[in-house]
């Protein structure tokens, strides 16, 4: 009854949707880190002469949007959907690029995870029928994130050495039902999990359990072995995550070698993050610019990427809550 | 016009050391406004303890400048005022001392984040 | 906690295995050099103020208690200088303790709050949060002082 269903958590798409076009636009710290020549804009301040850091956020947003339609010449009035969010309370960023777009649009909210789960559900809308073209999208500002989570941005504190530092940027793809270029094959909806991590410095160790349980899932929904893809790639775990969730699988019984994470690869260390990138746009612009790109080169043909997401507010770290975390995976092939 | 300049870096150092390990050692989520917090409370109690002024004495402005100086301030304004006006001086004599910093402090911020935009 | 009825956690690691390879591999803050910046930033800052009230003593004629006052209000007015310029957030990320504890660090903390949040008007951006953490410091700071001066009232 249920042909597309597998497992516990993983859909398989009949007809994979087919990633038509994508597009970035990124911060000029990431500008200035190791995948600087995979990225299609790189703003020269973080205002890009916006008012406001939100503004510029938003606008960001819509580029990589609007991008994404032109490279490809496809007519914006031919998207069914668009899927986006952000980190913003309310998802303001995504509201205010869509208000542009005058589009449908659907709201997501995964944290850092929001750039897997759109493209997991634009997939879904697409094999299931209900869509021909949906644009799939996530962005985040350092500024935003820093003074909605943290401290104004001039207020003088020390960053734990496990701290991440938010991306500045927006990435979108435009998924099609037809047409040349890497599939969405299938998708993993992860599950909310809480291992009682309560330092919001440290989302890499609140996020690594989550996004354990996802691949595990995900492999075994499929019956599939970790050497079935080139390359597994988590959202924005850090070097402190990326460790904490291959220890995990070890102990699970699970060993990977093919393992990278966005958020180490978007910065060199000499950029001072501390352990990598984080934010919704750090898995965004990574998967739309490097690891893409190397698969059209065909340097990769069978990625797996696990976005994963803290979900957690100011409110609740500052009422002593843990952090509830999720992961969602997308297989992408070509 | 160097006078009391060691004392002052050694005693100040000193004081923002045990900031430092307050920040360090114990459990995340501490903020600058916890240390803060906790740095103007220290400075009250060890003033009304009379434990303070010594400090002061031996290393003026290393002493007045962290913010344990401020609560130090606060407490010496209060006692003073309890011992001249009773409870009512208690109640006003901390204000009172800490008057010209509280002003200054208010006056500065506003005009700073009037004319500044954040860098980011 | 989750109910048992939930369909257990895939991983095979218990919160308390956990919590136990969290604290192994979170990198720890370098407590030395930490320790070792926070007194140098912190004692350069401090014979800065000296110095400052010495000025106020030698060539304005300032009594000491006056020109200690006039002194951390210099010292006020440059840490806000400092914040406004973005430069104070840099001296914090180098000294941490050393820039935070210093009356510069409570002008840094009054001003970075007002000055990004002034987008949000100058009434509750400016006006309101310029208090963010300098309102808990005069409450618990005068509160206390207030029951440091009741106490020796009923000791007298």
């Amino acid at each position: 009854m249920n042909s597309k269903k597998s497992g516990n958590q993983t859909v398989t798409f009949q007809n994979p949707p087919v990633i038509l076009s994508r597009c970035n636009v990124v911060g000029p710290k990431e500008g200035d880190g190791p995948l600087k020549g995979s990225f299609d804009v790189i703003l020269h301040d973080t205002y890009d002469g916006e008012k406001s850091w939100e503004r510029t956020e938003a606008k960001i947003l819509e580029r990589a949007m609007r991008g994404a339609l032109e490279k490809v010449n496809v007519p914006s009035d031919s998207v069914d959907y668009i899927l986006a969010g952000d980190l913003l309370n309310q998802i303001i960023s995504s509201n205010f690029a869509a208000r542009q777009m005058g589009l449908p649009f659907i709201g997501l909210y995964g944290a850092c995870s929001t750039m897997a789960l759109s493209i997991a559900l634009g997939s879904m809308l697409i094999d299931g029928g209900f869509a021909s073209k949906t644009l799939c999208g996530a962005s985040s500002h350092h500024d935003t994130a820093e003074r909605q989570y943290r401290l104004p941005t001039e207020q003088g504190s020390q960053r734990a050495m496990y701290s991440q530092w938010t991306v500045t940027g927006a990435g979108t793809v435009l998924l099609g039902d037809s047409g040349q270029g890497p599939r969405v094959t299938a998708a993993t909806i992860g599950r909310i999990l809480d291992y009682g991590e309560t330092d919001a410095g440290n989302m890499g160790a609140a996020m690594a359990p989550a996004v354990a349980d996802t691949i595990l899932n995900h492999f075994q929904d499929l019956n599939r072995h970790p050497d079935f893809y080139d390359l597994i790639v988590t959202g924005d775990l850090g070097s402190v995550g990326l460790q904490l969730v291959l220890d995990i699988l070890k102990k699970s019984g699970l060993n990977i070698n093919n393992f990278s994470d966005c958020g180490v690869m978007i910065y060199s260390t000499e950029q001072d993050t501390h352990a990598g990138g984080s934010g919704c746009g750090c898995s965004a612009v990574v998967l739309t610019g490097d690891i893409l790109n190397r698969m059209t080169s065909g340097e990769l043909n069978k990625v797996l990427l696990i976005g994963s997401g803290s979900l957690h507010s100011s409110l609740s770290t500052q009422q002593g809550e843990s952090m509830p975390a999720i992961g969602h995976a997308v297989c992408i092939e070509k | 016009m160097y006078n009391y300049v060691i004392p002052a870096f050694i005693i100040g150092g000193l004081i923002c050391v045990a900031g430092q390990l307050l920040m360090d050692l114990t459990k995340a989520n501490i903020t600058p406004a916890h240390v803060l917090v906790s740095f103007v409370t220290a400075g009250v109690i060890l003033g009304g303890l009379g434990l303070y002024q010594p400090l002061v004495k031996i290393g003026g402005a290393g002493a007045t400048v962290p913010l344990t100086g401020f609560g130090y301030t606060l407490a010496k304004g209060a006692m003073e005022g309890a011992s001249s006006n009773g409870l009512l001086g208690a109640l006003s004599g901390g204000i009172q001392a800490a008057a010209v910093g509280i002003a200054a402090a208010i006056l500065f911020g506003y005009l700073v984040a009037v004319v500044f935009n954040p860098k980011g | 906690m989750p109910n048992s009825n939930l369909r257990p956690p895939t991983i095979n690691v218990t919160p308390e295995e956990y919590k136990q390879m969290t604290e192994k591999i979170s990198p720890k803050p370098t407590l030395v050099k930490n320790t070792i910046m926070a007194f140098l930033v912190g004692g350069f800052i401090c014979s800065i103020g000296q110095m400052i009230i010495n000025f106020y003593v030698m060539y304005l004629g300032l009594a000491q208690a006056s020109a200690q006052i006039a002194g951390t209000a210099t010292l006020i007015l440059v840490g806000a200088l400092l914040t406004g310029l973005g430069v104070y957030d840099e001296v914090v990320k180098v000294g941490g303790a050393g820039a935070i504890v210093p009356v510069t660090g409570f002008a840094n903390s009054m001003v970075s709050p007002a000055l990004e949040f002034k987008r949000e008007g100058y009434v509750f951006g400016v006006g309101g949060k310029l208090f963010t953490v300098a309102g808990p410091i005069l409450v618990y700071g005068i509160v206390s002082s207030i029951i440091v001066g009741i106490v020796s009232v009923l000791l007298k």
